[in-house]
């Protein structure tokens, strides 16, 4: 039943095979004698058309194509979790005891180690009735992860039979069987799942419950909720990968998937170092234990790039099925788009705009789709969700390029990095004035009833100085800063503060690196009440110079850095310092 | 470069730019090398681009001037192009496809190995982080090279890129260490001078015999261009991952490699991406770039400083853009202060190092390192702004703190920028003139610096 055809013709990652008249669309064979994985993306008479996951060099027309009968699928089960895999889903630290320290061809092996034992425990008993998406046990993966096994998405339901007894098992384990009309069906702790299919659920909601990265410019000024979509586009040395990295790291959530797709091979080897050795901030565990990485470097072969998306956002379901609030980090779904494009120029199908397939906006449209928060299919009730972010790297850092303006289309939170910004070291680059959040209004709600209810009033008011700052700014360009009156340049001297004290957060400072919600708060009442005692100062009378020579002002711009987020007391101290050198100040009366 | 063993003679169908379709061809495979003979004995090196259906597209290094259809033969050699290697490399100069150019004889091998390399494993590479002295003050205080990194300088016609890198192969060092470095330079379609500069100053400094020099010059075939950096990384992975050197790569200029990809690319009718450029020069690219590194287990290094000149000084240009998306940084040179005559005419606000942040600090050069960086960063970008603004409104315009700001700027560009192409400052006297520029501010202008590097090094007020 399996196809099985020879080569007849050779060109980079693209191959073309006659005697394929079997093979389905999207269907993985294994290509020449070395045996090297690739897919079949168009079908012709008998000829298929291939995209080979590994490099081609040395493959002659007229060795064989064998065809598996399955399309491209991810192993899903315990042990992914602190895995590197490649875009398709082959672990590498597996490859490098193969081929050592560089990547060999054909090799195969298992995404996971189906010999380890988990202690399952489970959760139904004979003749309970299961369907797809039940729970029938769970085992522990990691220190952070209970992980639950499922009844696969695509099972049939029926009777539980022959179940275990809690105990340790490997994964090829039968665990249990279902009946259903005579047919009966073994449940191991492990699935697959095809890749370009997006695993079911239930129901889905509005994303409203925000994903806390710790980053002030993102959780204050342009929030992501969980389950929500965002895009981070910016030309090279903005800050596009520490900003992943950071949100990688300090995110709420209890699973990370960070794809590397098409980047420097060093980046993923900093995650790998770094991760093991970061802590948690709520939990005390190692980052690693939440964390899986998929790494497609930029000089690995170019069709499994296109297929890294894929593979992640597979696993990021997995763990949303379990109930879980997952975050996948794709750098750089540019380079996703550059992989559909050249085997779109192989394919000799008709370019759109810059060489790109037409069918662009389309993929990019069904990869946002896969995020949500959702109620997941079967019982017990659990919900979780998928929060894809993606970067992109415009060519020339210019925004209108189609890969920037088709993610714009299908994403709601937009963080827009700026070279100008970057060039002057004010991180995270993230242009105030270009970027925008979707989900603000419905995120404004948590952070009212759980930090304060002055939230949104503070906020819309330190974004107010920065509006008027950028209106301000022309005027100063033309006829320097001394035109403007005392009140419009306390305007500068505050938006200054708020984009040293606020906007910008060091990524490499033990302390700055991640900032607690109550923290982001109180630094920004700080600055609001600064501005508001400075205002009436000068009303009565007070110049600006004396104001610019309060010593408090270093202490405020500094809090970030000097005060750890369990010393809040530290910033109401620090408040009533700045309230004294005003009252200082004189011909001021501050009456509280 | 060597053939041995021919395998197989084809018939030439058509001839076109670079590219050569040979016909009745049944046992080629992708990427393998091909010789093609004319009738006069001439031999030609190429290699297979496509193949299928019974015909083979080939790509001539060497151009196809001369060549005609009836008279010329195409030899399948039955493998992919590799280099021979051995420690006698070293010493050496080659052609730009890695024949011996210096009239000695082919170095003995001690093995072959596949030009293109295979692609490091991400998780067997070792995160870099050793400080590279390289006695530039910019590069050293602000924009860090760490052994194993790729960083490219960005540069324009006409500007002291050369300058710059044969000071960097001079005098990089890693402090307190006495490793085996070695030097591999590859020219790639650059005028004579420049390569010839390079051999005598790396003569000069004695470093002569341990480089390798591949040399394409200008009016050498245009095409060879795409093998030139690749035998020259292949040889310097040799040296670093199986003798375990650390090895500097330096190559000029990564701008005429694009366009030797180009002409193939056009010649192939392929769909342009951006300029004409084909829509892979990103991943042709990084098949070149990520060839930098260091692996666990191995003792030595790759560490590439790829040259490239801006056309028109742009840098949204597709060369430099993808280059900048793959490097772990670059260093951005200035027309402006290149034409004011400041060498090393760095322009430090566009210029970064990505490995910096690990490659600096305590146990490596100093605790305060990175902050006072970052505060001279700061303090250079506001100099920018307030010279802009004194264009407009005059000096007389300017407030106190920013004739402050304009005085940074002046003692950065003359005392820190400014230095000989043979001065070679260590750490200490670098740092010391970073801390001498902050100085000029007043205490509460330092936001980005913790009180006790303050209290320690700060000589203002």
């Amino acid at each position: 039943m399996a196809a099985q055809g020879r080569i007849v013709w050779v060109s980079g990652p693209a191959v073309r095979a006659d005697g394929m008249s079997e093979a389905k669309m999207y269907e993985t064979v294994t290509v020449g004698d070395s045996k090297l994985v690739g897919e079949v993306i168009r079908l012709t008479g008998d000829v298929a058309f291939i995209q080979v996951y590994e490099s081609t060099s040395g493959l002659k027309p007229g060795e064989p194509v064998v065809g598996t009968g399955n399309p491209l699928s991810v192993l899903l089960g315990p042990g992914i979790i602190g895995q590197l895999y490649d875009g398709i889903q082959r672990p590498l630290r597996e490859l490098s005891k193969a081929s050592g320290s560089f990547i060999g061809r054909g090799i195969t092996t298992t995404p996971v180690d189906m010999t380890k034992k988990y202690h399952f425990v489970p959760t139904v008993s004979n003749g309970d009735q299961v369907e797809a998406g039940n729970i029938i046990g769970t085992v522990q993966e990691t220190d952070l992860i209970d992980h639950s096994i499922m009844v696969p998405p695509d099972h049939k339901g029926g009777i539980i039979s022959n179940m275990v007894s809690e105990g340790d098992y490997d994964l090829e384990s039968v665990l249990a069987t279902t009946e259903k009309d005579g047919e009966t069906i073994e449940l191991k702790m492990y699935h697959k799942w095809p890749v370009r299919k997006p695993r079911p659920y239930k129901s889905r909601y509005d994303p409203t419950v925000p994903l806390l990265t710790g980053q002030r410019v993102i959780d204050t000024f342009f929030p992501i909720a969980k389950g929500g979509t965002g895009s981070i586009p910016g030309a090279f040395g903005t800050g596009k990968t520490v900003t992943l990295h950071q949100i990688a790291k300090w995110a709420n959530s209890q699973v990370v998937v960070y794809i590397g797709c098409g980047e420097r091979g060093n980046e993923m080897t900093e995650v790998l170092v770094e991760f093991p050795h970061l802590k948690d901030p709520r939990s005390g565990k190692p980052l690693m234990d939440r964390t899986v990485l998929v790494a497609n470097t930029s000089n690995m072969p170019v069709a499994a790039r296109e297929a890294s998306i894929y593979t992640g956002v597979t696993i990021a379901e997995y763990y949303r099925d379990m109930g879980k609030d997952v975050v996948l980090v794709a750098d750089s779904t540019s380079r996703w788009a550059e992989a559909l494009r050249e085997m779109s120029g192989r394919l000799e199908e008709m370019p759109a705009e810059e060489g790109y397939p037409s069918y662009l906006a389309s993929r990019l449209a069904e990869f946002y789709e896969r995020a949500g928060r959702v109620r997941a299919a079967g019982s017990p009730d659990r919900d979780g969700s998928v929060t894809l972010i993606g970067a992109v790297s415009p060519s020339g850092g210019d925004f209108t390029e189609p890969v920037t303006t088709h993610t714009m289309r299908f994403i709601k939170t937009f963080w827009a990095l700026d070279a100008k910004l970057a060039y002057s070291r004010h991180y995270p680059s993230i242009n105030w004035m270009n970027s925008y959040s979707g989900y603000l209004g419905d995120i404004a709600k948590w952070w009212g009833e759980n930090i304060s209810e002055d939230w949104f009033e503070l906020r819309s008011q330190v974004y107010g100085v920065l509006q008027r700052e950028d209106t301000l700014k022309e005027i100063v360009r033309l006829l320097g800063p001394e035109a403007l009156p005392d009140e419009e340049k306390l305007i500068l001297e505050v938006a200054r503060m708020v984009k040293i004290g606020l906007l910008q957060q060091n990524s490499f400072d033990d302390v700055d690196t991640f900032c607690s919600p109550e923290k982001q708060f109180k630094l920004m009442k700080l600055l609001v009440d600064f501005y508001k005692k400075g205002q009436q100062a000068i009303k009565e009378g007070t110049a600006l110079a004396d104001i610019r020579a309060m010593s408090s002002i270093t202490l405020i711009l500094k809090a970030r850095m000097d005060i750890k987020d369990d010393e809040m007391p530290k910033i109401d101290q620090l408040e009533n310092q700045m309230n004294e050198e005003f009252k200082s100040l004189s011909g001021v009366k501050v009456s509280n | 470069m060597t053939v041995e063993g021919g395998v197989q003679y084809s018939k030439i169908a058509e001839i076109k730019g670079p590219l050569v379709v040979v016909d009745d061809v049944d046992n080629a495979a992708f990427d393998e090398l091909v010789e093609v003979e004319t009738k006069d004995g001439e031999r030609r090196l190429g290699k297979v681009l496509e193949v299928g259906n019974g015909k083979a597209i080939v790509q001539v290094f060497e151009g196809t001037s001369g060549l005609s259809i009836s008279a010329t033969n195409a030899k399948f050699v039955g493998k992919v192009m590799e280099m021979p290697v051995s420690k006698e490399v070293l010493g050496r100069v080659f052609d730009g496809l890695g024949r011996p150019k210096d009239g000695l004889p082919d170095p003995i091998a001690d093995k072959f190995i596949d030009i293109n390399g295979e692609p490091m494993n991400p998780e067997q590479r070792e995160y870099p982080k050793d400080f590279i002295q390289t006695g530039v003050s910019v590069i050293d205080g602000m924009i860090t090279l760490v052994r194993g990194q790729k960083l490219p300088i960005f540069s324009g016609s006409g500007m002291s890129h050369n300058l710059l890198a044969a000071q960097i192969a001079r005098q990089a060092s890693v402090v307190g260490t006495n490793d085996d470095f070695a030097v591999v330079f590859a020219a790639i379609g650059v005028q004579y001078s420049e390569a010839e500069y390079f051999r005598r100053s790396l003569e000069e400094s004695g470093a002569l015999k341990r480089s390798v020099l591949f040399l394409n010059t200008a009016d050498d075939p245009a095409i060879e261009r795409i093998i030139t950096p690749r035998v020259a990384l292949t040889v310097a992975e040799y040296l670093a991952f199986e003798l375990g050197m650390h090895v500097l790569v330096i190559l000029t200029d990564m701008t005429n490699y694009a366009e030797a990809l180009r002409e193939i690319s056009a010649a192939r009718e392929e769909v342009p991406g951006r300029k004409g450029y084909p829509g892979y020069l990103y991943t042709d690219l990084s098949t070149i770039y990520e060839r930098a590194g260091k692996l666990n287990g191995k003792k030595g290094s790759v560490t590439q400083v790829p040259i490239l000149s801006m056309p028109s000084d742009d840098i949204t240009h597709p060369i430099p853009d993808l280059t900048g998306y793959i490097t772990e940084g670059q260093i951005v040179l200035g027309r402006d202060l290149f034409r004011q005559g400041v060498y090393p005419p760095v322009n430090i606000l566009m210029s970064l190092s990505r490995l910096m942040k690990d490659g600096i600090g305590e146990g490596s050069t100093r605790a305060d390192h990175g902050e006072i960086s970052n505060q001279v960063y700061d303090a250079y970008s506001r100099a920018q702004e307030v010279r802009a603004l004194a264009g407009i409104v005059g000096k007389a315009g300017l407030t106190e703190i920013d004739l402050k700001y304009m005085d940074v700027g002046d003692v950065f560009e003359k005392e820190f920028l400014t230095q000989a192409t043979d001065e070679n400052r260590t750490i200490e006297e670098t740092l010391a003139i970073l801390w001498k520029i902050v100085s000029k501010l007043p205490k509460n202008e330092i936001t980005k610096i913790k009180d006790k590097y303050i209290d320690q090094y700060y000589k203002g007020e």
